[in-house]
């Protein structure tokens, strides 16, 4: 009985999948070979699954300009003094050495879909069999009235991490007494929708121990946004009277920077500001838009493969990728990855091929011990990734409970970067 | 082994089924035949006046007692404080589950006891602690104290053999945050455990006996032949 049971279930499964997936197995030239820009929580996580599972049947290629990756998930930890920044930075030594993955720290600045190759700053130009873009997210020019990336060494986006974040850092630390902290959040979409309220819990942390007449001002265009229950009971418990947040309705969504004299204009009324953290709208990377693979802001795909909807060839991961119900987080890019992986290996080798499953959570830091999260299941259907079923956390949830989602943020991010990096 | 996991079904059963006509809590059990019972659990655990830690925490008020003890001064292990903090309450369904097969319940319980497989022992020990829960007014008798049908979950089902490569699959969701070398810093391992422990508590996260919001969204969608795919990978893996 188990030896009929096992024989089933394994063919049961494989056979289904093997069907689905047209072989087109390796051109003539060898070895099939796959090329990833950007080494990030997409890119990085399907260099190690397609490196790792087709045991050295495909030539990984990832291209990626920094020598250290610094993660934007705990990068808040580190702007509320929760973490070190080398913490949160990592290399690619075990991607190359114990993968097998060719590591190219470089730019890719074209894409040519008709030779299928792409060609790097340095000059080199790579063949690719399948090509994975998880580049992440650039800023939209003029989303922002008075802001432009020339800006962002006077006022901070901080939304990739690493320099920017330090600087934030650094700002948030020399504001004077008393004085006032702005953030000008993000429209709707963009990369993890906490992010920026987690952003403010930190910072306020930071300033209740620090500089406790400080005062924090968020002009938001949305007129709600991720978690805000809970965020704004912790605002109202750990730093009441500290944080003001302008939305739509008070002229959040009309606002005006200066740079120079720093000062952030909201409907009209001006203020000056110590420091000025603009987070503005986002897009596709845009070596998306190089390669011809968006619509609109962000490239398109479908849910079972990752595949663009433009290109066959090209797979999108991550924040730069349109889908359906899926946040842009780092959690989910990790998900797309093993999904794109799994098809993309089935392609070029044969191998078996599942019906996709995608996963999210996300958690937020409110204040010491204080952990909050939201998760949810997807599945691919020919339309977009649909949601299946989700959780959030609940307010008025007892310290024992928060302190114990806290931990949990630790030990996921031990095992998400682990996934990414090996 | 499969008879074990049958009986556990059985408990699951109790679950499922809690949705049944409410009974008065003197129903539980026969409290006389429990005491005798409760003879097998006494050479770690006290009840009654004056009763102190033990070997195993002290079971006066256990009913509605949240799991870890909430600072009750006993030394619980860290799977019994994570259920705790998780949100799991010694109500009567969950206590049953427990006295039933203590793994299926709390991974890494040090209560290195069997578990009580006639379903009216557990019943008749629970209705002698319920005896020593501080006020059984106060105990909500909805739920808890439903009788529940036994449902019997087919063996076929339970003897399934998972097909570790698919479960190597699967493990990619697992991996995002449990890590694969084992560490459990703040995310417990689950690496290298034995298939029926890890097929048992992956059905209690499913039904929802287990509390924690994150897994029952993840084993909500799996098919038992998905966790039996599982437990053959991850017990496995070095
Ligand atoms: C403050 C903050 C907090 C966050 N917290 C969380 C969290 O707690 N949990 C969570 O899941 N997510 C979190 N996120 C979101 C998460 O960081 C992103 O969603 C995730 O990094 C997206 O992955 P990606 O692969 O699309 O892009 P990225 O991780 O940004 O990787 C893109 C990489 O591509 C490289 N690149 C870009 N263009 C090129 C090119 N032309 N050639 C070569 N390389 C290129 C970049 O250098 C970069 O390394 C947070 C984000 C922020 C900003």
């Amino acid at each position: 009985m188990t030896l009929n049971r096992r024989a089933f279930i394994g063919t049961g499964a494989a056979v289904a999948a093997t069907l689905s997936a047209p072989m087109v197995m390796g051109a003539a030239h060898g070895k099939p070979r796959v090329v990833v820009v950007g080494g990030g929580a997409g890119g990085a996580t399907v260099a190690r699954y397609i490196a790792k599972d087709s045991k050295g049947e495909i030539d990984v290629t990832l291209i990626e300009p920094t020598r250290k990756y610094y993660t934007c998930f705990f990068s808040n930890l580190y702007i509320g003094g929760f973490r070190q920044l080398s913490s949160i930075g990592h290399t690619y030594g075990t991607l190359a050495a114990e993968y097998g993955v060719n590591v190219v720290h470089d730019w890719a600045v074209g894409i040519d879909r008709d030779a299928k190759t792409v060609s790097l700053a340095g000059g080199a130009v790579l063949p690719y069999d399948r090509l994975v873009l998880s580049p992440g997210i650039d800023f939209i020019p003029g989303g922002v009235n008075g802001w432009d990336v020339s800006s962002q060494n006077k006022m901070p986006h901080a939304y990739k991490a690493g320099s920017q974040t330090e600087l934030l850092k650094a700002q948030l630390e020399s504001m004077p007494q008393g004085g006032t902290y702005a953030m000008v959040a993000p429209p709707n979409p963009f990369r993890c929708p906490p992010g920026p309220y987690e952003r403010v819990s930190m910072v306020a942390h930071y300033l209740k121990v620090n500089n406790p007449t400080a005062k924090i001002l968020i002009a938001d265009p949305k007129p709600k946004f991720s978690k805000q229950a809970l965020f704004q009971e912790a605002w109202g418990t750990h730093y009441d009277g500290m944080i003001e947040w302008i939305g739509p309705d008070f002229g959040g969504d009309n606002v005006t920077v200066n740079a120079d004299a720093m000062t952030l204009d909201i409907d009209g009324e001006e203020t000056k500001v110590d420091v000025c953290n603009v987070i503005p709208a986002m897009k596709a990377g845009r070596i998306c838009e190089l390669a011809g693979v968006t619509e609109g802001n962000w490239a398109p795909v479908g849910g079972h493969t990752m595949q663009s909807r433009i290109d066959e060839n090209i797979h999108v991961l991550g924040d730069s990728c349109s889908q359906g119900d899926m946040p842009k987080s780092g959690f989910s890019a990790n998900s797309q990855a093993k999904v794109a992986a799994m098809a993309i290996r089935g392609a070029l080798t044969g191998s078996k091929v599942f019906p996709a499953k995608f996963s999210n959570t996300c958690w937020s830091l409110l204040e010491t011990d204080d952990g909050i999260k939201v998760g949810a299941t997807y599945e691919a259907t020919d339309e977009k990734i649909a949601k299946v079923a989700g959780f959030i956390s609940k307010t008025g949830e007892d310290a024992a409970l928060r302190k114990a989602t806290y931990e949990e943020s630790v030990g996921w991010y031990a095992g998400m970067t682990a996934d990414m990096f090996g | 082994m499969f008879r074990e996991m049958v009986r556990y079904f059985m408990a699951i059963g109790v679950v499922i089924g809690a949705l049944a006509v409410p009974v008065m809590a003197d129903h539980i059990g026969d409290a006389e035949k429990g005491a005798k019972i409760f003879k097998k659990c006494a050479s770690c655990h006290r009840v009654g006046e004056g009763a102190t830690h033990r070997v195993g925490p002290h079971l006066n008020g256990i009913f509605g007692r949240p799991a870890g003890g909430a600072g009750d001064g006993f030394r619980y292990s860290k799977g019994m404080i994570r259920a705790g903090n998780d949100g799991l309450i010694w109500e009567l369904d969950k206590l049953e589950a427990y006295l039933e097969n203590p793994k299926a319940l709390v991974s890494g319980t040090r209560m290195s006891f069997r578990g009580l497989k006639s379903h009216q022992d557990r019943r008749d020990v629970l209705a002698f602690l319920r005896q020593y829960s501080d006020n059984p007014a106060d105990i909500p008798e909805a739920s808890p104290t439903a009788a529940p049908p036994e449902v019997v979950l087919s063996p076929e089902t339970l003897a399934l053999v998972g097909d570790p490569e698919y479960g190597e699959y699967l493990a990619n969701e697992c991996t995002s945050c449990h890590q694969r070398d084992g560490g459990d810093a703040g995310i417990p391992s689950i690496t290298q455990w034995p298939t029926e422990d890890f097929v048992i508590a992956l059905h209690a996260y499913k039904v929802k006996i287990r509390v924690h919001p994150v897994m029952q969204m993840m084993a909500g969608r799996l098919t038992d032949e998905e966790i039996a795919a599982l437990a053959a990978y991850f017990k496995d893996l070095e």
